[in-house]
């Protein structure tokens, strides 16, 4: 592809662990991605909106609160509600193994967990991404 | 330490050794070209007298509680009493957490430490709309006077020491936690503990911020005036590197970017009109321990002799207790792995060692299954075991600061301590921490080394045994602890009953005073805690500074 | 997605997705501009400049906000660099912008420059056309603040805002040439901090100096971060426009700004066509001509425009 991917990376909820998504921005970046960064505490409208505005590719989630089976699934539904069906979603954090069945079901292309290179994920939105 | 002479005999005889051993090399090369510490300097194949030639052992080293406090900050350490075993823990509901602690005070914990949830820690009710699927996720759920006498019913506040990590809003939560001691008659004067109130690092790195910096600075100072004069034994501020190592700073980054911090709550203190030893006695730090164990060691001694330096010479500090950094310690989350569990107990007895061997007062061991979940009982059990183990078995407890000349750990506490100032006097020119902190500056210096450390790891530079080194396949873990969904809907009917029951008129008349108060300079504990006390709650009393403060905006710099 | 028919509804994802066109040089986006292009002009362009973390993007957040309590519909572009090793981009002036985003009378799309060489790219522009056409009253472009692009948004933007801020003072007499002719408006940001009065001061004073045009450029100090003094800068926008309205050269503004598009297009068209008709090997044959001293490159270059059908090849199908 001859165009950069467009990446929203979010924070959704009161979680404050920003670690793990902002190396995860940086090593989209310097996989030649534009990544759409922001910030913490995002309600699951305006990660919605920034989704349309930026036309983003991908929206990637990272939750380590344990608010993620109520925070994601509330995104891709309104996601869903406002048409938008073409955009990969992915997730990570601290998530454990049996919430993940659940998650993918709601619509969660993949989850990414701790000890996950960021490679992996890198490879994974490239590959799977709908536009 | 050694006379001119005899020092460069032995420069000469190292140096001759060295190069012997560097002509073999060929034949039996080391097992990398360079030797690095976790945090990424550079350690030589020995050290000897020659790395701390300059070294004084009356100013650079001392006794113990001597200044600068290189050894440590008591005269017996571990020999008088061991350091508080201190689990930081806390979920779902107070009747939950309350048993929770009960529990941890019957295995032998000596204090408690109490994890809020994020809804609590930034300053909403359980029935905000921000609240919705947070509520005692993370922590205990506060929202009111009401939760804060569960969460210590048959608890005798005047026995247990407590620590709450809360920031923002810390100035309610001691305001509720006084009123309960109340209740169970025991006065302000006798109670001990610690508030994190430590805002400047939530900027940094933890993201619990509500207020904007002077709103916040000046909520910090407040509580500084009111405590040294009405709750005296009370820690007031836990100035906190440990956030900052866990957002994946270095040692010397996480010793730097504390004390930067500590010198801009001095410098406030100073500015509000108190003097410096009224309130820097009751200033205490909190740090990481991470896997390399010299390193760790070598850092707290260092973070102990800059401290002490800067109160004596940049703030003339008078009492030595000023110039004293005491300092509780938490082992290194980040360091933990999801996969193969079970190591990570060895690696937090490491941590452990290295927290005692730089003497700590208290301490915080993390569960096997950090990287998983909120530990379960079991769990806490076999970290609160580690401590016991290494406190009554290990040994290294029964001198104080055992490692002291090491060449090796002083060549690093030099070193380190070198870092730390090299940074302290580039934000100094920046302006100090906050504006530091404003620029992003020290944000992006975190993230960098953050970056690095994945990217080392990713490459295999950097072995975490169990995940890019020796893995093995393993089926998802069971038995981790779930926090019930309903604890949400549960605050939600005791916060309605609460609306209902209370009188809403002295509530609305104490936070309407608090407003009054907060256009004003005046000290807002005093209306803070009357707001407590008539069960205003969290959320109310924080959205009243809300309106009159506004909000904090982060600073992202990537 | 009817993209044509949902920008002209004013849907957000045509306006999105149609900017994602242009971006990456679509012709379906140069198609649908030219069709909408008699309802472009609409809209009141304004450009946001000024050195990094000056505070561009809180400024434009709180200009916007005033802007929506006086119910105008508001569009705001981002600009943010490339990274020209990897070619990727973290692109973070959203965050500043945070409450805006759910509004629905306001457009927020972030940029990276990619091959714009630091100055505003022709996406850029095409983006303000489209947000125009999408029925925007006010569209903000945030630069990103190094060389070209404060040039480059002169020639799009009605009104230039340069954010300063205090204790700039080297700086500014490094940068004053270039800045002194961009600015419509001059704004001393984080005037909450030390030195705010003077470096107003001296801004005033360079501005005295300047008499290149008959505009006399307002300072003000604001502090964005606290909404202070920003009522007053969107007067002195305000003011700048009457004064582009009533007394100055409009319609030579952009006869000009016109003029120069139409110049650089022409330059954009003829390099499209060098490359589609594949003439690299002709370049290439010529290159070793002037190596040989064989050819001057002069002659060269006149040679290779002659073998290329410009016209035909530019032509977008209807
Ligand atoms: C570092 C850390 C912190 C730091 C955070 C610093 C920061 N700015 O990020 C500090 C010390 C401040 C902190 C604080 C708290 N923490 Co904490 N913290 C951790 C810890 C130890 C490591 C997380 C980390 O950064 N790892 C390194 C990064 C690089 O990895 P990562 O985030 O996992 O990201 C990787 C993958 O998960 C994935 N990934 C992650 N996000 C994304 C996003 C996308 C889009 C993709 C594709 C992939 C992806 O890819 C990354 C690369 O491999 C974890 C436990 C653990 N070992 O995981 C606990 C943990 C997450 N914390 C926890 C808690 C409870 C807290 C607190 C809420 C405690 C309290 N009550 O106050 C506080 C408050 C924090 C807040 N404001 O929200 C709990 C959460 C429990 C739960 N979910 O059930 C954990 C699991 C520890 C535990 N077992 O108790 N914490
Ligand atoms: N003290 C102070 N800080 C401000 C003010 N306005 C903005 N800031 C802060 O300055 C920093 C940068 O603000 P931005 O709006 O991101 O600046 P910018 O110019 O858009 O930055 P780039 O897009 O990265 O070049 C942020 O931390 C803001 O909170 C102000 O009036 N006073
Ligand atoms: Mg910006």
């Amino acid at each position: 592809m001859d165009r950069p991917i467009r990446v929203v990376v979010a924070k959704p909820g009161l979680d404050g662990h920003d670690r793990g998504a902002k190396v995860v921005a940086r090593a989209l970046r310097d996989a030649g991605m534009e990544v759409i960064y922001t910030g913490l505490r995002q309600t699951p409208e305006q990660i919605v909106e920034a989704v349309i505005q930026e036309d983003a590719d991908c929206l990637a989630m990272s939750i380590l609160s344990g608010a993620h089976n109520h925070l994601f699934p509330k995104v891709v539904n309104m996601l869903k509600e406002r048409g938008v069906e073409d955009v990969l979603v992915v997730g990570g954090g601290v998530i454990p193994e049996d919430d993940i069945p659940g998650l993918l079901e709601a619509g969660i292309a993949a989850i990414f967990t701790p000890g996950t290179p960021t490679s992996l994920t890198i490879d994974f939105i490239t590959q799977n991404i709908k536009k | 330490m050694f006379d001119k002479q005899k020092a460069a005999e032995i420069k000469a005889a190292a140096e001759k050794w060295d190069n012997g051993v560097k002509s073999k090399l060929e034949r039996q090369p080391e097992r990398k070209l360079t030797f690095r510490t976790s945090s990424g300097m550079e350690i030589k194949r020995m050290y000897t007298p020659a790395d701390i030639e300059g070294m004084d052992f009356n100013a650079d080293l001392s006794n113990p509680a001597q200044y600068p406090y290189t050894r440590g900050v008591q005269p017996t350490m571990y020999r008088g009493r061991f350091w508080t075993m201190r689990q930081y823990a806390g979920f779902a509901t107070a009747e939950e957490s309350n048993n929770r602690y009960k529990y941890l005070l019957e295995q032998g914990q000596t204090g408690l430490s109490v994890a809020f949830d994020l809804p609590t820690q930034i300053g909403y009710d359980s029935d905000h709309d921000l609240s919705e699927g947070e509520v005692g996720k993370v922590g205990v759920a506060i929202d009111s006077l009401k939760d804060m006498e569960t969460l210590f019913d048959g608890i005798p506040l005047d026995k247990v020491t407590t620590s709450m990590t809360i920031n923002a809003p810390a100035a309610v939560l001691l305001a509720m936690y006084i009123a309960v001691a109340e209740k169970q008659g025991v006065s302000a004067e006798q109670l001990s503990g610690t508030i994190q109130n430590d805002i400047l690092k939530e900027y940094i790195a933890r993201g619990t911020y509500i207020f904007p910096v002077v709103p916040s600075m000046r909520l910090i100072t407040n509580i500084f005036e009111y405590c040294s004069k009405s709750v005296p034994k009370w820690n007031t501020i836990s100035i906190s590197g440990y956030h900052i190592r866990e957002a994946g700073s270095t040692a010397a980054q996480e010793v730097a970017f504390t004390l930067a911090d500590g010198i801009a709550y001095v410098e406030a203190a100073i500015k509000a009109g108190l003097d410096v030893d009224d309130f820097a006695p009751r200033l205490s730090f909190f740090f990481n321990a991470h896997n390399d164990l010299l390193e760790e060691v070598s850092k707290y001694r260092a973070a102990r002799r800059l401290w002490a330096k800067i109160m004596k010479e940049r703030f003339q500090a008078k009492d030595p207790k000023s110039m004293m950094l005491r300092f509780h310690t938490q082992t290194g989350g980040s360091t933990l792995t999801a996969q193969q569990p079970d190591n990570n107990i060895i690696r937090v007895t490491i941590q452990t060692l290295a927290a005692v061997m730089g003497g700590t007062q208290s301490l915080h061991t993390n569960s096997k299954d950090e990287a998983l979940a909120l530990p379960t009982e079991d769990a806490v059990r076999v970290a609160l075991r580690t401590q016991q183990i290494v406190a009554y078995e290990s040994g290294v407890t029964e001198t104080v600061d055992p490692l002291a000349g090491s060449y090796y750990v002083e060549a690093m506490t030099n070193d380190i301590e070198a870092r730390a100032m090299e940074y302290i006097n580039k934000i100094d020119d920046i302006g100090g921490a906050v504006k530091a902190i404003e620029r992003g500056y020290i944000q992006k210096e975190i993230q960098d080394s953050a970056y690095k450390y994945q990217m080392e790891i990713e490459s295999n530079e950097r072995i975490v045994v169990g995940m890019n080194k020796f893995q093995i396949q393993e089926g998802s873990p069971k038995g981790l602890l779930r926090v019930d969904p309903a604890v949400g809907e549960l605050q939600k009917q005791k916060l309605e009953t609460l609306r209902n029951e209370r009188d809403n008129n002295k509530v609305n008349a104490a936070l309407e005073a608090l407003k009054k108060a907060a256009q004003t300079d005046e000290n807002l504990m005093p209306f803070i805690i009357d707001a407590v006390r008539t069960y205003a709650t969290l959320g109310e009393i924080c959205g009243i500074l809300r309106e009159v403060f506004g909000e904090y905006q982060q600073s992202v710099i990537l | 997605m009817d993209i044509k028919a949902g920008l002209l509804k004013g849907d957000k994802r045509a306006a999105a997705r149609l900017i994602t066109l242009a971006e990456n040089g679509d012709e379906e986006a140069v198609r649908i501009i030219r069709e909408c292009y008699h309802l472009t002009g609409k809209a009141r362009i304004i450009g946001i400049t000024g050195p990094p973390g000056a505070g561009k993007s809180t400024v434009t957040d709180r200009l916007a906000k005033l802007l929506r309590m006086q119910d105008k519909k508001v569009s705001i572009i981002a600009v943010d660099p490339t990274s020209p090793f990897t070619g990727g981009a973290i692109l973070g002036d959203r965050v500043r912008m945070n409450d805006l985003s759910t509004d629905p009378g306001v457009f927020i799309r972030s940029m990276g420059t990619r091959g714009a060489l630091g100055g505003l790219s022709k996406a850029a522009h095409d983006a303000v056309r489209i947000l125009d056409i999408f029925g925007s009253d006010y569209i903000f472009i945030e630069t990103v603040g190094v060389g070209q692009s404060e040039v480059d948004i002169v020639k799009l933007a009605d009104t230039v805002v340069m954010v300063m801020v205090p204790g700039l003072g080297d700086d500014i007499q490094a940068i004053k040439a270039g800045i002194m002719e961009i600015g419509d408006v001059f704004s001393v940001n984080k005037s909450d901090r030390e030195g705010a009065e003077r470096t107003a001061v001296e801004l005033e004073m360079m501005l005295d100096f300047n008499k290149s045009s008959d505009f006399r450029p307002e300072v003000i100090n604001i502090v964005a971060r606290d909404n202070q003094n920003v009522d007053k800068l969107l007067e002195a926008i305000e003011k700048h426009w009457e004064y582009l309205c009533t007394k100055s050269n409009y319609q030579d503004r952009k006869r000009n700004s016109i003029h120069t598009e139409i110049i650089s297009l022409i330059n954009q068209y003829i390099i499209t066509s060098i490359q589609k008709n594949n003439h690299s090997n002709l370049i290439q044959s010529m290159v070793e001509k002037v190596l040989k001293k064989e050819l001057d490159p002069y002659s060269a270059a006149i040679e290779i425009l002659q073998s290329v059908p410009i016209i035909t090849t530019v032509q977008h199908d209807n």
